[in-house]
């Protein structure tokens, strides 16, 4: 196990690195006048009134929606990924089985798009 | 029975330190990728929209991705007064180690013999193959969530919410665009589709997949005209709204990274990875070969970028679940019938 995904850990760490050596860069190179950050550089951006979005900042609930269809087809998908692998060897029987899960997901998916779920408000 | 055959493992193991070497010199290949990559965008756009595009740093402009990233290290280093200090730092890492970790699977070539020691031109050759890819991309989310949500400004949290919508909507239909290839290879692994493409590139029987496959490339990666993350006009700058200098550079380096292997991907996938029609070269031309195909592919990410207009979020929407979505699915419902009829 290790030993195959032996290559995969050094790449993460040089990304880690790399990723951290550009990160902290700023604040190693950059130019340090202590005392002298002006308020606008500290202030998030804004543009019109004031607000506070810390913690409990409202948003759409269509980014509820499309979260929650993203599961459900996501997991069909990865249901289907060892059908398809197999689909040569095993045959007929796995495509009927692969249309077994599928067709109450159409299904699911008509309703959906009917219900206008994928309409974005 | 077949059925009960468990996934095969794939592949061999090199020694560690084989292991460590190759893994390092395929990064910095990856890696000095994104710069020609960031120069390629600039270049070729310029003469698409016939200007020069920048030509004053290097001979022919070429070194001034160099001097950008040079410029952005050298930055005074500053935060939002709202924002949460250690993810507003780590989340930039989080999308850079996740470009990394895709890069891992991206197969130069099969088994090559290199003084005497059997070595496989790639990171890994895993039997869950692309589904490792699909894994990071998913984590890769992450760096764009906590990064706008870290910030503390609203124009960034919004950018990241619908960067977030965007990338699982598009995932889906990039998941079901591969699912067709793997019905006809019958494998997960990079390396047994390449050697699958022997016959005929996948792009041939698989074109609607490949479609499929690109257009949620651009989507995934974030490149115009699917940049509704950054688009200007609305969200002021999307998710990295508040980042400047080094911390900047870590995500613009980040998202050419993606599109290098969204590239790579499509390469191996659809493109036949090392394989040239007709010809057999010798197995050093693979990487070659490989490279310059990736690109061949970035070169049409750059040209899609100058050829549509930006469409308005509820079209982005509409256009991945209404079209990509479905096409999709059909495609691997046609493709596995026709599999099954012709065996």
């Amino acid at each position: 196990m290790l030993t195959t995904y032996g290559p995969a850990i050094v790449f993460v760490v040089l990304g880690a690195v790399i990723g951290a050596v550009f990160v902290s860069a700023g604040s190693l190179l950059g130019p340090k006048r202590a005392g002298t950050t002006r308020d606008a550089q500290v202030t998030p951006y804004e543009c019109g009134l004031p607000s506070e979005v810390r913690g409990s900042f409202r948003f759409g609930i269509s980014f509820y929606l499309i979260a929650m269809l993203f599961i459900i087809f996501d997991v069909e998908l990865l249901f289907i990924y060892p059908i398809a692998v197999q689909l040569r060897e095993v045959g007929t029987f796995a495509l009927v089985a692969m249309c077994v899960f599928l067709v109450p997901l159409v299904v699911a998916f008509v309703y959906e798009w009917r219900r206008k779920a994928m309409e974005w408000r | 029975m077949s059925v009960l055959v468990p996934f095969a493992e794939v592949g061999f193991a090199e020694s560690w330190w084989i292991q460590i070497i190759k893994a390092v010199v395929i990064f910095l290949v990856g890696f000095t990728l994104v710069p020609l990559a960031l120069m390629l965008d600039r270049k070729l756009m310029g003469r698409m929209q016939m200007r020069y595009g920048p030509n004053r740093v290097g001979p022919y402009g070429a070194l001034q991705p160099m001097a950008d990233i040079g410029k952005l290290l050298f930055k005074q280093q500053f935060r939002p007064r709202t924002s949460v200090g250690f993810l507003f730092a780590f989340a930039p890492v989080i999308s850079m180690i996740c470009a990394a970790a895709t890069f891992a699977i991206i197969p130069f070539g099969g088994t090559v013999d290199i003084f005497g020691t059997e070595v496989g031109l790639y990171g890994i050759d895993v039997s869950i193959g692309i589904l490792f890819a699909f894994a990071f991309s998913g984590l890769s989310v992450y760096g764009l969530m906590l990064g706008g949500w870290a910030s503390g400004s609203k124009y960034s949290f919004l950018g990241a919410m619908r960067s977030a919508a965007q990338l699982i909507s598009y995932e889906l239909a990039m998941g079901f665009s591969i699912l067709g290839i793997v019905i006809t290879a019958g494998t997960l692994s990079l390396t047994g589709i390449v050697e699958a493409q022997s016959g005929m590139w996948y792009i041939v029987p698989q074109f609607v997949g490949f479609c499929i496959y690109i257009v949620s490339a651009f989507a995934e990666t974030g490149r115009p005209p699917f940049d509704l993350s950054e688009a200007e006009a609305e969200l002021v700058g999307g998710y990295s709204t508040e980042y400047g200098g080094g911390r900047f550079a870590t995500y613009y380096a980040a998202e050419y990274f993606h599109m290098v292997i969204a590239s790579a991907i499509a390469v191996t996938m659809f493109l036949g990875g090392w394989q040239l029609p007709f010809v057999d070269p010798p197995t050093w031309v693979d990487p070659i070969v490989v490279l310059v195909k990736t690109v061949l592919v970035i070169c049409v990410f750059v040209w899609a970028r100058t050829t549509f207009p930006r469409p308005r979020y509820d079209q982005l929407m509409a256009l991945g679940w209404k079209i990509l979505l479905p096409l999709a699915t059909a495609n691997v419902i046609v493709t596995a019938i026709i599999v099954v009829v012709t065996d």
